[in-house]
């Protein structure tokens, strides 16, 4: 287990540093002077030669790209054009809303997922299961720029129950976690289900049953923690997914989280600021999906094995 | 195992699932929709009624009219055109260059295979949306670039998917026996190998259509897709949130076309893997 982590966590360095790459890359081809955007149409050609030398913008791309990494494993991003203050710092301010709102967001998934997911595969076919599985689907269809603005329509504008923007505390949260959970309940819904009726095919489960258990305990004691397996990668997953395309639902409720912050950035092409927050945000899927990977080994035994 | 789809017998088993039925109706009809816009349309979709902006649904204007007085109904109805081309167009992007790569991984394996994935693991780990949104953002708006970005981002989910398939096809006798006979090797990857892995990867496009035209309209709607007289959904929607408070048909409707759109293709996407991927049948 182990030789396992320590070989995972290894493999997270090489895919940190392509993405670096791609992002710088991709930053490098973006049309416009990061020195004239600085100082402005106004500035003198001199003014901006100047300014282009001291950010080492006229050396070798190559030395560029590795500057920047080194400066990065150090936690220097950068300063923001835009405020002027370190990268790094604006997005360490950024985050915590960001994480609450994909904590909240998984926790509803999951309330409502698992259980919704094994009462369905019970009844399977059932009138039940029917319903489920048909929101199931239109919760994955739905995009989240659209039910956030008709929540807010609802709970702020009609019923003044909710404010129509988060990021000021727990009740503020609530509506936008709701929205931005609606996919991960569908997938969590139709994961446990299908896992759930997988599992209760299988020979160990009829021998609970032929052995006189009765079906709430094969249920519960059987089936349920081997159905979860797959369950618990899928949540891990989500919650990368979570971090990263939280985006739109902070642009609809106006949190100020590290989307929004990345997506104002791009719209003041504020280079460090979009680089720094697409690495950040790569950074926290990698971990999160590490993290996944590791947990699943721990819990299936057959790939533990491998590595003893 | 034959490749081809028997027609009708394909369309019985696909419409014994009621919600896939309603996906490939609803999906026809927006087809419809698109491709006869210029006949549909009640109004042209920037034609602007200054003197009556803003108006709430009526016998004349069905779905409203916008701030500029712009039949809504008119603009759903020619955005639908820039949501399904988006939306195939980049799938087929991502198709060709993924299912390219996939192939190619997976039919020579080694180290070819190695390289080719770990550039994939690269492009995997920056959530789908963000990647869409960081190559919008390097190309600039319009319609091409838009497809761009939005295709560009998915091919490593294809060239997964394909190479999954040509793994699990490669070492089968049939492959041997053309190889035998004198087979080279691209003939056989698309001669023998792609047709045969293309159930996966016909599920896997109809709901990355879904996927690709939800990702446009979100682009759109934090103002990286299309530009402003463009009647794009996702655009319309970013108008609407301004308005939300008191004209929230600007919102209500251009919403409801992007879900239910996206809501059939995921229908059929369910339904065709019932029907053409029994391994995976729920």
């Amino acid at each position: 287990m182990l030789k396992y982590t320590f070989k995972r966590i290894l493999g997270v360095i090489p895919v940190l540093m392509g993405v670096t790459f791609l992002v710088f890359t991709m930053l490098h081809l973006t049309p416009g002077d990061p020195a004239r955007i600085i100082l402005g149409e106004q500035a003198s050609l001199e003014s901006v030669q100047g300014l282009r030398d001291q950010m080492g913008l006229n050396d070798n791309f190559f030395l560029q790209f590795f500057r920047y990494c080194g400066n990065a494993v150090t936690g220097d991003l950068g300063r923001s054009y835009s405020t002027n203050r370190p990268v790094f710092s604006e997005l360490l301010s950024a985050f915590p809303y960001t994480l609450q709102l994909a904590t909240m967001s998984i926790a509803i998934a999951l309330l409502l997922g698992i259980p919704f997911g094994i009462i369905s595969s019970i009844r399977q076919y059932s009138l039940f299961d029917n319903i489920v599985t048909s929101l199931a689907m239109v919760g994955i269809s739905i995009p989240v720029f659209w039910s956030g603005l008709l929540l807010i329509l609802l709970f702020s504008v009609h019923l003044r129950i909710l404010p129509p923007s988060g990021g000021s505390g727990f009740i503020s949260m609530i509506m936008p976690a709701a929205t931005l959970a609606a996919q991960s309940v569908a997938v969590i819904t139709r994961m446990t289900r299908s896992s759930m009726l997988e599992i209760v095919r299988q020979d160990f489960v009829r021998t609970a049953r032929s052995k006189g258990a009765n079906e709430r305990h094969v249920i519960v004691r059987h089936a349920l923690p081997n159905a979860l397996v797959p369950v618990i990668t899928i949540t891990g997953i989500q919650f990368g997914r979570l971090l990263g395309g939280a985006v739109l639902t902070e642009i609809v409720f106006s949190i100020p989280g590290v989307g929004r912050l990345l997506v104002s950035a791009i719209q003041m092409r504020d280079y460090p600021m979009v680089q720094g927050g697409v690495l950040f945000i790569a950074v926290a899927f990698c971990l999160v999906n590490l993290g996944v990977d590791l947990l699943y080994a721990y819990l299936d035994p057959r790939i533990k094995s491998q590595y003893k | 195992m034959s490749t081809k789809i028997n027609f009708i017998p394909f369309i019985k088993r696909l419409s014994r699932s009621k919600t896939a039925f309603f996906g490939l109706i609803f999906l026809c009809f927006m087809l419809l929709v698109a491709i006869f816009a210029g006949v549909i349309a009640p109004y042209a979709f920037s034609e602007q009624d200054l003197l009556n902006t803003l108006a709430t649904p009526s016998m004349e204007h069905p779905f409203g009219t916008d701030e500029f007085g712009r039949d809504v109904l008119s603009r759903i109805i020619y955005g639908s055109r820039i949501s399904l081309l988006v939306g195939f167009i980049s799938v087929a992007i991502a198709l060709v260059f993924g299912g390219f790569l996939g192939a190619v991984a997976g039919f020579f394996g080694g180290r070819t295979d190695h390289y080719i994935m770990r550039v994939m693991d690269v492009f995997l780990a920056i959530p789908q949306l963000l990647f869409a949104i960081s190559v919008a953002a390097t190309l600039g708006p319009g319609l091409g670039n838009l497809m761009l970005a939005v295709g560009v981002a998915a091919i490593p989910q294809y060239a997964r998917v394909v190479r999954a398939g040509v793994l699990s096809i490669r070492s089968l006798d049939y492959i041997e026996a053309s190889t035998a006979s004198g087979g080279g090797k691209f003939y056989i990857i698309f001669k023998h190998i792609l047709p045969n892995c293309a159930a996966p990867l016909i599920v896997q496009s109809t709901l990355g259509v879904a996927f690709a035209i939800l990702v446009a309209a979100g682009l759109s709607f934090i103002g990286l897709g299309l530009e402003p007289p463009n009647p794009e959904w996702g655009a319309m929607l970013s108008t609407g949130r301004e308005y939300i408070r008191d004209f929230p048909h600007l919102t209500i409707f251009p919403g409801l076309a992007i879900m239910l759109t996206i809501l059939s293709l995921n229908f059929l996407g369910d339904g065709l893997r019932d029907v053409l991927d029994p391994k995976l049948r729920r």
